[in-house]
């Protein structure tokens, strides 16, 4: 926090909020906001370049890895990138098939795209908050949120691929009669009814992309804001930056089982989904 | 009378802050107690399926997480920069 004096607490925590957004001002100019107020007074059409730029280099560095890892495998014995990388996809490969038997060769590599993608965008919550804004404010960027997972942007861009995929898959196994009278007559099976089930079953339908996107918006919102809440601890006097130091180790450790989880829950869902998409059999 | 209003808007927001945070912890620790008892009933009847109910406990663990946590960030957001 190296201009912590002339900030407030509140103020601090704004900071740590705001994305570094680039769109049209109300005076018809283009360009990158400067404070938070003109970060919202650009409405839609604007662009957090934080998070697109972190999201993309992140999902760069996962498939050069593991496009590294391919193209060295060997059948002798392998090095300790292959190692890593077979463990993963052998445990997505597993999850996988016990969870969706149907034949659909894009399944598992999505699901393991969303795993290492959004586990790496999670990663970038255990970065101390401050070292990434500050360097940044150094090259004259004053914000800089450098993970992607806490900008619902993002969060809701990939819930939202996921559920054009289901609808996709619904209508490519089901047709579209077929998926409109699973909608239909799915709790009961009665035709006067069909209205009633159609509004609970779109509502279900609805539910799953919004429940993804904002779970894991929710979790890594909930832990940045922690961290966040940790670091103002360390301008507060000695004692409670030393238990700033120990919270923050804590947290952290805690906060590795649940970036984890949330990458996990993230793919097993999408996987679940896209496997209901795929059931064809009369109810 | 202004300051009295922003005054009780203020206390108002910390209290609700706090409410988010107790409501949300008392549901998912019901949740997460029901499940991990649940688990374990599993695993001592069965005790050769255990990885395959590790996978799901996870996975249910992260469904009954998130809305609690939820609750704490936006929780949070409201006491200290609300």
């Amino acid at each position: 926090m190296a201009s912590a004096e002339a900030q407030t607490g509140t103020e601090y925590i704004r900071h740590h909020l705001t994305n570094l957004t680039y769109g049209q001002h109300p005076d018809g100019t283009w360009g990158i906001a400067q404070t938070a107020e003109e970060a919202g007074a650009m409405g839609f059409w604007s662009v957090h370049v934080d998070s697109m730029a972190w999201s993309i280099g992140l999902g760069l560095v996962f498939l050069g890895l593991f496009r590294r890892a391919a193209r060295h495998a060997t059948a002798g014995v392998p090095g300790g990138l292959q190692n890593f990388v077979e463990i993963i996809v052998e445990f997505i490969d597993e999850t996988v098939e016990s969870i969706f038997s149907h034949k659909n060769d894009l399944i598992a590599p999505l699901a393991l795209t969303i795993f290492v993608w959004v586990f790496l965008m999670n990663l970038m919550d255990l970065v101390p908050v401050d070292w990434v804004p500050e360097l940044a404010k150094l090259f004259g960027v004053h914000y800089m949120k450098i993970v992607p997972s806490t900008d619902p942007n993002i969060t809701m861009a990939m819930a939202l691929s996921v559920f054009v995929l289901i609808l996709y898959y619904s209508v490519k196994c089901k047709g579209l009669g077929g998926f409109l009278a699973e909608l239909s007559f799915h709790p009961f099976p009665w035709k006067p009814l069909a209205p009633v089930n159609f509004m609970l079953e779109f509502v279900t339908l609805v539910a799953k992309p919004l429940s993804l996107g904002l779970r894991l918006f929710g979790n890594l919102y909930a832990g940045e804001m922690i961290f966040v809440l940790i670091a103002l601890m360390f301008s507060a006097g000695f004692v409670f930056a030393l238990a700033g130091g120990v919270f923050q180790f804590v947290w952290a450790a805690f906060h590795l089982i649940v970036i984890t989880l949330q990458a996990f829950v993230f793919a097993v869902l999408t996987v679940v989904y896209l496997a209901q998409a795929h059931e064809t059999e009369e109810h | 009378m202004e300051d009295l209003i922003t005054l009780e808007l203020a206390t108002l927001l910390h209290v609700a802050g706090g409410l988010m945070l107790g409501l949300g912890a008392v549901g998912a620790a019901v949740g997460v107690g029901v499940l991990g008892g649940k688990y374990l009933e599993g695993v001592a009847r069965q005790p050769e399926l255990l990885p395959m109910l590790r996978t799901q406990l996870f996975i249910v663990l992260g469904l009954v997480d998130a809305v609690p946590m939820i609750a704490v960030g936006i929780g949070l957001y409201l006491i200290f920069a609300g």
